[in-house]
C-alpha cells in the first residue's frame, strides 16, 4: 500500500505533503488528550508493532499479498490523534531508512495510511461499542469491522489521488474499482490482526485500550482495612485513584 | 499505584518481545507477492512509471540488510534494526509529548477555576 516515487505527479505529491504536515501539526496538539502516563507507553509499542507486522505480508489469492495498514488498530489501542501520529512515525522511518514508499510520495503515504485509516475506523468503532454489549467478544468484532472498512477506504483514496494527479491515463473508474476489490480481501487480515492484537490487550489490561476505557467499569474503591488510627486512609485515596 | 504502573509496563516488554520476534523472525516468511497497490499498478499497466526511492541505496533497503547474503539474517537484522530504531523515536516522541501535555494543562484544558 506504500505509494513509491512516480505514480502521482509532483503538484499532488506537494499537496498531500501540505496535508500531511498540517495533520501532524494538529495531532501533536489534539493528542494531549490522550497521552496520559499510560497512553504514552503505549504508543511507542504501537509503533514498534505496527511496524514489525507491516513486514509480514499474508497471501491473499491471485498471486497478490498485503499487510497491516494499522490505522485502525492504534486509533483503538491509542486514541485517534495519538494513532495517527504512531503510523506517521512508522512510515517515516520506512521511507527514510527502507525504501518503503517514497520520499515524494511520504506526503500522500501519510494522508492514505494515517489520517484516513484512523478517520474511518475511529469514528465506527466508536459508534459500534457504544450500540454493542459491553463484553471482550464485543469489542473485538468491533475492531474487526473498523479496520475492515479501513482499508478499502485508504485503498479509494489512492484511486483519488489517482484521478487528480497520476502519471498515467487510465481510467480512474477501472483504478477504483481494482483498488477498492483488491483491499476489501486485504482488509480481512486487517480485521483480523487488529481484533486479535485488540482481544489481547483486553485479557491483560482492558484499561490500555483507550477506545472503550470509559466502558469498563468504575474501578471498585480500594480501601484499605479500616484499621486502627486511619493513617492509612490518605495512603488508599491515592492508591485508588485511577493512574 | 507502583502496581499497575509494573503491570502496564509488563505488557509493554511482552509486545517490544513479540514484536521483536516478529520483525526478527517470522518475517522472512512474509508472502513475497506483490502487494495490493503493486498488483492493481501492475494489472492496470501504470507500474512502470514508479521510481527508485532516493533511498534505495540505504543500507537497509527493501529489509535486507545490505552486505549479508543470507537471506533468513538478511532481513531479521533489517526487522531488528527497524525495530530498535522504531522504538528510539517512538517512545522518545511519546513519553516527551506526554510530559510536556502535563506539565502544560493550561494550553489544553483552561481550567475555568483560574478564568473569571
Amino acid at each position: 500500500m506504500h505509494i513509491p516515487d512516480g505514480f502521482i505527479n509532483a503538484p499532488v505529491s506537494a499537496a498531500a505533503g501540505v496535508v500531511a504536515v498540517a495533520g501532524i501539526a494538529v495531532a501533536l496538539r489534539r493528542s494531549s488528550r490522550e497521552l496520559d502516563d499510560r497512553t504514552a507507553p503505549m504508543a511507542g509499542l504501537v509503533a514498534v508493532y505496527i511496524f514489525a507486522v507491516q513486514m509480514l505480508n499474508f497471501p491473499v489469492g491471485a498471486g497478490t499479498s498485503g499487510h497491516l495498514l494499522g490505522g485502525a488498530l492504534a486509533a483503538i489501542l491509542v486514541g485517534p490523534w495519538t494513532g495517527a501520529l504512531a503510523i506517521s512515525v512508522v512510515l517515516i522511518i520506512q521511507a527514510l531508512m527502507f525504501a518503503d514508499g517514497g520520499l515524494s510520495a511520504l506526503g500522500l503515504n501519510i494522508v492514505n495510511v494515517a489520517f484516513v485509516t484512523v478517520a474511518v475506523a475511529w469514528p465506527l468503532f466508536r459508534l459500534l461499542v457504544r450500540m454493542l454489549p459491553r463484553s471482550r467478544v464485543a469489542w473485538m468484532g468491533a475492531s474487526f469491522v473498523a479496520a475492515l472498512v479501513s482499508v478499502p477506504v485508504s485503498a479509494a483514496a489512492f484511486a483519488l489521488e489517482y484521478a487528480i494527479g497520476g502519471n498515467g491515463t487510465f481510467s480512474p473508474g477501472t483504478v477504483l474499482a481494482a483498488m477498492v476489490g483488491t483491499h476489501v480481501v486485504i482488509g480481512l487480515g486487517e480485521g483480523l490482526i487488529t481484533a486479535l492484537t485488540v482481544g489481547a490487550v483486553l485479557a491483560a489490561r482492558p484499561d490500555l485500550v483507550l477506545g472503550v476505557r470509559d466502558l469498563l467499569p468504575k474501578p471498585e474503591l480500594r480501601t484499605a482495612p479500616p484499621v486502627a488510627d486511619g493513617t492509612r486512609a490518605p495512603q488508599s485515596t491515592t492508591e485508588g485513584s485511577p493512574a | 499505584m507502583s502496581t499497575v504502573r509494573r503491570s502496564a509496563w509488563a505488557v509493554i516488554g511482552i509486545g517490544l518481545v513479540v514484536s521483536l520476534l516478529l520483525a526478527g523472525g517470522l518475517s522472512y516468511y512474509a508472502s513475497s507477492h506483490p502487494d495490493g497497490l503493486e498488483k492493481v499498478a501492475e494489472d492496470v499497466g501504470f507500474l512502470d512509471t514508479a521510481e527508485d526511492s532516493a533511498t534505495a541505496d540505504s543500507p537497509l533497503s527493501d529489509y535486507a540488510a545490505a552486505g549479508v547474503d543470507d537471506a533468513r539474517l538478511s532481513v531479521g537484522i533489517a526487522g531488528l534494526v527497524g525495530v530498535a530504531i522504531t522504538a528510539a523515536v517512538a517512545f522518545g516522541l511519546f513519553l516527551w509529548l506526554g510530559r510536556r501535555h502535563r506539565a502544560e494543562p493550561a494550553e489544553v484544558v483552561p481550567d475555568p477555576a483560574t478564568t473569571p
